[in-house]
């Protein structure tokens, strides 16, 4: 085991998976200037810079892949999907369906997703409960290094389409890019465990559609994903001080869910709250109150999302986002019922 | 409508004094996010917005600070927007990315390509409810190969919209060097829409102005829309604190931070050829040192224009000065007043 930074766990993966597979190519906006390590390696052949047109170069990765290649394709933020919407709705997602099982298309979309460093609702959206909506596209958010990469390889081993979100709060890089932009006047609340962390030696595939238990508890079951989960295991920390035993699962892959790690936990504990930085109105929080209903689970149930746009002031936007004092308020009336 | 030199230079001189102050509220960590500027393209901005009347729309882009100024949205509504307060532009709720003023019918948008269809709507609400009136597009090359914003040219060229299409060219589709990606010439893609074009030097804001006006009088007059192709270079790169930048004016701090990674990619087994390796490296190593040498072979608009007004230095400074004392005084209304 060594310790490396969440963006370089997802570089490490895609060079060793691009030092195997030649079909693998790399393609967005500003990639050569990005992906400068992996241009340094693997030339400008497999790095393409492409033209502010994503409705153009995400399509023709679809069909890229259609057609024999890999491509991981950039949209840099997961706010400019707006812009790429047809290929990943009514293409990427239908093909294995419309074909009869007959064809895929083995792409995946790399975009950065989520806020906390004042760049207002148009770039810090989460979006993934939006895509996962849609039959046909899985949907992966990694929450450290370890499963930064795991996760980057199993997407780029996998059949179909794959949205692959990384949040900007643990790639350091976007964060300097988008956030303090050589300044050190600036401060954001940045999970440490995620943004650096263990990763095995040779990378191997994080199962896609695997959730993963990061806290045992007793009383009470926190799901989340991404940022969420180490906003969540604080909150699990302030809550054993109360007395409550809270366990916090990361779901990892929001489409398909991981049904059965899910259920199985809630059985036990009877309590749910769903911490999702994904807009809370017909999102992924609502479906995991379903799929516990549909199970025939009783259970008190309560959910910290983002409600509306989010604010470009920071003092706003704190408030907007799921935070620690927000999940310890809501598992406490969740408890206490 | 008569051009006025020394007006022209007054809104020059006060966006770019104004963004110079947001520069230093940026670097201080008061302005929180990205930052982009439009130093650079003040005299493309004001040759246009100079020409606008009321009922005129805008559509902008990410860079939307100039032309709210030049249109005289109140400078301490733009800076307390900025600051993240409530009583800002846009209740602190946008930011410089997202400026919205309904009463004057402009909107920004950090979407890139997304001023062309915007600019379209408003012109078709303009030939219904507000005859004679048009709508501005402000936008960069990088814009112009979205799928909206060609889609866009052509509605507007079919309908005979009062659109003018301006693009500010400065050659760099964020840190992508623009010919790179874009087929054929700008001029030939709007001719190929049907829509007349322009193309005018983006220093010069007489050339700007007088250009432009044949087309606010197509505009107005319903002879349909018109694509304004300017240069413009943009001095702090896309955006402040811009890695490409900083790699070209400090380069052995900067690089010395990318070495030990890069030099390891090189060496790696398995890869392409030692020779596209290097080749691909050099290529995108140089493009700050490119930004940079665009920037200072392109003249500054603010240094062309007030060569031709030097001649009354006393009017000059006074205009100067009076400027500088609105935007400090905006300033410290925009930091005291909470």
């Amino acid at each position: 085991m060594e310790v490396m930074s969440f963006a370089d766990a997802i570089e490490g993966a895609l060079a060793q998976a691009m030092a195997h597979d030649p079909r693998i190519v790399i393609l967005g906006e500003d990639v050569q200037g990005q992906r400068l390590n992996l241009l340094a390696r693997f030339g400008e052949k497999r790095i393409l810079n492409t033209p502010i047109s994503e409705s153009a170069f995400v399509g023709a990765a679809v069909s890229a892949a259609m057609a024999g290649l890999r491509p991981v394709v950039e949209v840099m933020m997961v706010d400019f999907t707006g812009v790429t919407m047809d290929a990943l709705l009514n293409h990427a997602a239908k093909l294995d369906t419309f074909s009869g099982g007959k064809w895929k298309a083995p792409v995946v979309v790399r975009a950065a997703c989520g806020g906390g460093y004042g760049d207002g609702g148009q770039h810090e959206q989460s979006l993934w409960g939006w895509l996962a909506h849609i039959p046909g596209l899985t949907v992966v958010v990694p929450s450290n290094p370890a499963d930064a990469g795991g996760l980057m390889l199993a997407a780029i081993e996998y059949d179909g389409p794959v949205i692959y979100l990384e949040h900007k709060l643990l790639s350091d890089y976007w964060l300097e890019a988008v956030g303090a932009g050589g300044r050190d006047t600036v401060q954001y609340d940045v999970p440490a465990e995620g943004e650096h962390g263990p990763v095995p030696k040779v990378w191997k595939p994080v199962p896609l559609a695997q959730a993963v238990i990061r806290r045992d508890g007793d009383d009470l079951t926190i799901i989340s994903v991404g940022v969420g989960v180490h906003r969540s295991l604080e909150a699990a920390q302030i809550l054993e001080k109360d007395g409550f035993s809270v366990g916090v699962i990361d779901i990892r892959t929001v489409a398909p869910l991981d049904k059965k790690t899910l259920t199985n936990a809630v059985s036990k504990t009877g309590h749910l709250v769903v911490v999702d930085e994904d807009y809370e109105a017909f999102g992924l929080s609502g479906e995991l109150a379903a799929i516990i209903l549909e199970a025939g689970i009783q259970v008190k149930y309560g959910r910290v999302c983002t409600r509306d746009t989010i604010p470009y002031s920071r003092d706003l936007e704190d408030k907007t986002l799921p935070n620690t004092q927000r999940i310890v308020n809501t598992a406490l009336k969740v408890l206490n019922e | 409508m008569k051009i006025d030199l020394w007006s022209l230079y007054r809104q020059m001189f006060r966006s770019r004094f104004f963004e110079e102050a947001v520069i230093q509220l940026w670097e201080v960590g008061l302005i929180s996010g990205e930052m982009h500027l439009g130093i650079g393209e003040e005299a493309i901005v004001a040759g246009i917005v100079d020409q606008m009347i009321a009922g005129d729309a805008m559509a902008l882009d990410h860079r939307g600070t100039p032309p709210l100024l030049m249109r005289e949205i109140n400078p301490v509504l733009l800076l307390k927007e900025f600051l993240g307060l409530q009583d800002g532009l846009c209740s602190g709720m946008g930011g410089h990315m997202h400026l919205f003023s309904k009463d004057h019918l402009a909107a920004s948008s950090g979407i890139v390509g997304a001023s062309g269809p915007t600019a379209v709507g408003f012109a078709l609400a303009g030939i219904h409810l507000r005859p004679g009136t048009l709508a501005v597009a402000f936008f960069g090359e990088g814009a112009i190969n979205q799928g909206m914003m060609m889609e866009a040219m052509n509605l507007a060229s079919v309908w005979k919209l009062p659109v003018i299409f301006v693009c500010k060219n400065n050659e760099w589709a964020i840190s992508t060097s623009s010919p790179s990606v874009t087929g054929g010439n700008l001029m030939d893609r709007a001719f190929g829409f049907g829509m007349a074009a322009i193309e005018v030097e983006g220093s010069d804001v007489q050339a700007i102005w007088e250009s432009s006006s044949e087309a606010f009088e197509r505009a107005r007059d319903g002879s349909g829309p018109t694509f304004l192709l300017t240069r413009c270079s943009h001095p702090e790169g896309h955006y402040l604190g811009d890695p490409l930048l900083r790699m070209s004016r400090q380069p052995v701090k900067e690089f010395s931070k990318r070495a030990g990674p890069l030099f390891r990619s090189v060496i790696s087994r398995k890869g392409a050829t030692i020779r596209d390796r290097m080749k691909s490296l050099g290529d995108v190593m140089s493009v700050g040192k490119e930004i940079a040498e665009q920037v200072s072979a392109t003249e500054d608009p603010l240094a062309l224009t007030r060569r031709g007004l030097v001649t009354d230095i006393e009017r000059l400074n006074m205009l100067e000065e009076e400027v500088a004392g609105e935007i400090l005084d905006a300033v410290e209304l925009a930091l005291n007043t909470d």
